[in-house]
């Protein structure tokens, strides 16, 4: 074996000096020389103008808008084109062009809002490359014009006819004195028997409206069975605890408790202090309710009306105390939480069903009755779409695509 | 009158937004009565702040059960309110939002109630496992559906279920677990959503019928005069 000699080792470093240093020579030339970068840069990437500008009234809407459409440049028709942007520059009554929106590549639309009726406006639009650009011919000017009737809603109009007549039909048939049939809900069959509890229990009733103000209709819901509920609780004088979130559903749920109560005739018995304002805050809110849960363990637990992620952490704590809970939301996502926690949940519609329920009236139960024909008409609806669809996709139906298209043009939402 | 006049308003509210909808000159009165809501939901405001203030001093001046957490929430209230309204430690003064960053109003929002409301937030892990675990124990007929659904769903969203069917010849590949947890999800869980959806849609229908046409009453405190 070969050992190396003592001697070598200054020859050694030399040679290493020598390495690193051509390395550096080596990385010094692989960089980009900054001139020729330069040059590069200022190569003109040239641009083609987008085409066929179009400016057209935006259409059902009270005259404030525009719609522009464009056939975009010619280099901006392959993936990784010159285009970098486009601009969109607008003229008012014929005065300078500015620009007032910047799109991006592949963009071919623009809708220019908030207008005036009285005002002429032109447009072009500029595409750019790195370092050029190319604007299109200018639009003549326009005028956005005003429509009185929004025309592509009229099957909506139509629908939403049927199903109120139909409501108002059932409603008088009901004042008549017409036996109406309407199945039993659980959860509402069983608010007596969870106020009962709570009475032979001595423990307060605990009712929680969601945590939407009252512009959402689950907390009008949600407030239209407390008056029920707080009836009932007057009679069995016991105490009613609501903490709110909101400090109009407070007044508001004030205002139906203490009716309440002076129906029942114990006037006496009521108390602002019933209804409490906790905070608007979202988790706030729920350690306030939980806090209330445990320590004074309600025997009944209401959660009706708009509920996002507490749901499950309210009905949770709830199931803990063995309170018995009759949940109802018409928040499809928070359903299933309900479902697992609670005794009883109201499922969507029968939240708002509720209070006609509860109430006995014939007027308030004829409606129910009036949206059973919107179910009908939605389920022969599904029916006929289904099979339309089905034959006309498997089997190349025509007339089945015709009522396909028909089903669709009729219920899709504009 | 208390209630004519609430009921007047209701209804000539109610008509005048179901028009709107058909009317392009009226679309926006929507967003116009949604402003006129948060002007009057910020009057309001002043009535939940004295209530909660009332409520708290009234339980210490009474030393009722818990009392001493009033003091923190009084104090709490107070704080927030004098950072707030006097923007103090605020970098753009008086005239700045109080939200600014730096301003001590954003700054114990951001290290104390976020943290705080994070950790409520953090306990629905929790409850979803206590939840899932009675909701899928498999009493009855519902409740195996569920717990076998449930359980395609979970394992269809971790990479064993991939290495449990990854072997099913394509043309089966509905039955590979991952695809059928989609399946599952695309189908039947969709169209009981959307029933679920058309159901709610008639109820506010009815109700909003209900509303405008007076018969419902009990959110204007009940219909006995």
């Amino acid at each position: 074996m070969r050992c190396r000699q003592p001697g070598h080792t200054p020859l050694l470093l030399l040679a290493l000096i020598l390495l690193f240093v051509s390395t550096d020579v080596c990385v010094a030339q692989s960089e980009p020389d900054p001139a020729g970068s330069l040059m590069a840069d200022t190569a003109r990437v040239t641009v083609a103008p987008p085409t066929s500008v179009i400016v057209t009234d935006h259409k059902y809407d009270n005259g404030d808008a525009l719609e522009l459409s464009w056939v975009p440049s010619i280099d901006d028709r392959i993936p990784g084109g010159k285009v970098v942007r486009y601009q969109v520059y607008r003229s008012v009554n014929e005065g300078e062009y500015l620009p007032i929106q910047e799109l991006l590549p592949g963009s071919n639309f623009f809708l220019d809002e908030s207008l005036h009726r009285d005002s002429v406006y032109s447009y072009y639009v500029t595409a750019y490359s790195r370092n050029d650009s190319a604007m299109s011919v200018a639009t003549a000017p326009v005028s956005p014009q005003r429509e009185w009737l929004h025309v592509d809603r009229a099957w909506l109009f139509v629908i939403a006819l049927i199903i109120s007549l139909a409501v108002f039909y059932f409603i008088r048939a009901a004042r008549k004195g017409e036996d109406l049939f309407i199945r039993k809900i659980a959860g509402l069959e069983a608010v007596d028997e969870a106020i009962g509890r709570a009475t032979e229990m001595g423990r307060p009733i605990l009712y929680i409206p969601g945590i939407l103000d009252m512009d959402d209709v689950q907390t009008l819901a949600a407030i239209t069975i407390l008056g029920r509920v707080a009836r009932t609780v007057a009679d069995y004088e016991i105490q009613v605890r609501m903490p709110v979130s909101r400090s109009l559903v407070m007044t508001a749920a004030r205002e139906t408790i203490k009716t309440a109560y002076q129906t029942a005739g114990r006037p006496d018995s009521y108390s602002d202090d019933m209804v409490q304002y906790v905070t608007d805050e979202q988790f706030g809110y729920v350690a306030a309710v939980d806090g209330i849960m445990v320590r004074e363990k309600p025997a009944t637990v209401f959660l009706l009306g708009a509920f996002f992620a507490e749901s499950l952490i309210l009905a949770e704590t709830g199931n803990s105390i063995n309170a018995i809970q009759i949940a109802g939301t018409a928040r499809p996502a928070q359903l299933p939480f309900f479902i697992a926690a609670c005794d009883f949940t109201l499922i969507g519609e029968e939240l708002f069903a509720a209070s006609a329920y509860l109430s006995g009236e014939p007027k308030q139960l004829g409606s129910l009755k009036g949206q059973d024909v919107g179910k009908f008409i939605a389920m022969v609806v599904i029916i006929i779409g289904v099979i339309a669809a089905t034959l006309a996709q498997a089997w190349e139906v025509p007339f089945m695509q015709q009522v396909y298209d028909a089903l669709t043009f009729v219920f899709s939402t504009q | 009158m208390r209630r004519e006049v609430p009921l007047a308003i209701t209804f000539f509210v109610g008509t005048l937004l179901i028009i709107s909808v058909f009317l392009p000159p009226a679309e926006g009165l929507g967003e116009d009565f949604t402003v006129f809501f948060d002007i009057i939901a910020v009057f309001a405001f002043f009535l939940g702040g004295g209530n909660l203030v009332r409520v708290h001093l009234t339980k210490l001046s009474r030393r009722k059960e818990d009392w001493p957490y009033s003091i923190v929430t009084l104090l709490g209230f107070a704080l927030m309110l004098v950072v707030g309204l006097f923007k103090l430690g605020n970098p753009g003064g008086i005239a700045a939002s109080p939200t600014t960053d730096g301003s001590y109003f954003q700054s114990i929002f951001d290290s104390v109630l976020l943290p705080l409301g994070a950790t409520m937030y953090s306990l629905l892990a929790f409850f979803v496992a206590s939840a899932s675990y009675r909701a899928f124990r498999a009493k009855n007929r519902e409740a195996t559906i569920l717990l076998v659904a449930a359980f395609i769903i979970l394992l269809g969203r971790t990479p064993f279920g991939m290495a449990l069917t990854g072997f099913i010849p394509e043309q089966f590949d509905l039955f590979q677990v991952p695809n059928l947890a989609v399946w599952i999800m695309n189908f039947p869980n969709l169209a009981g959503q959307r029933a679920i959806m058309i159901g709610i849609g008639l109820g506010v229908v009815s109700m909003s019928l209900r509303l405008i046409l007076g018969i419902e009453r009990t959110y204007l405190g009940g219909d006995e005069r």
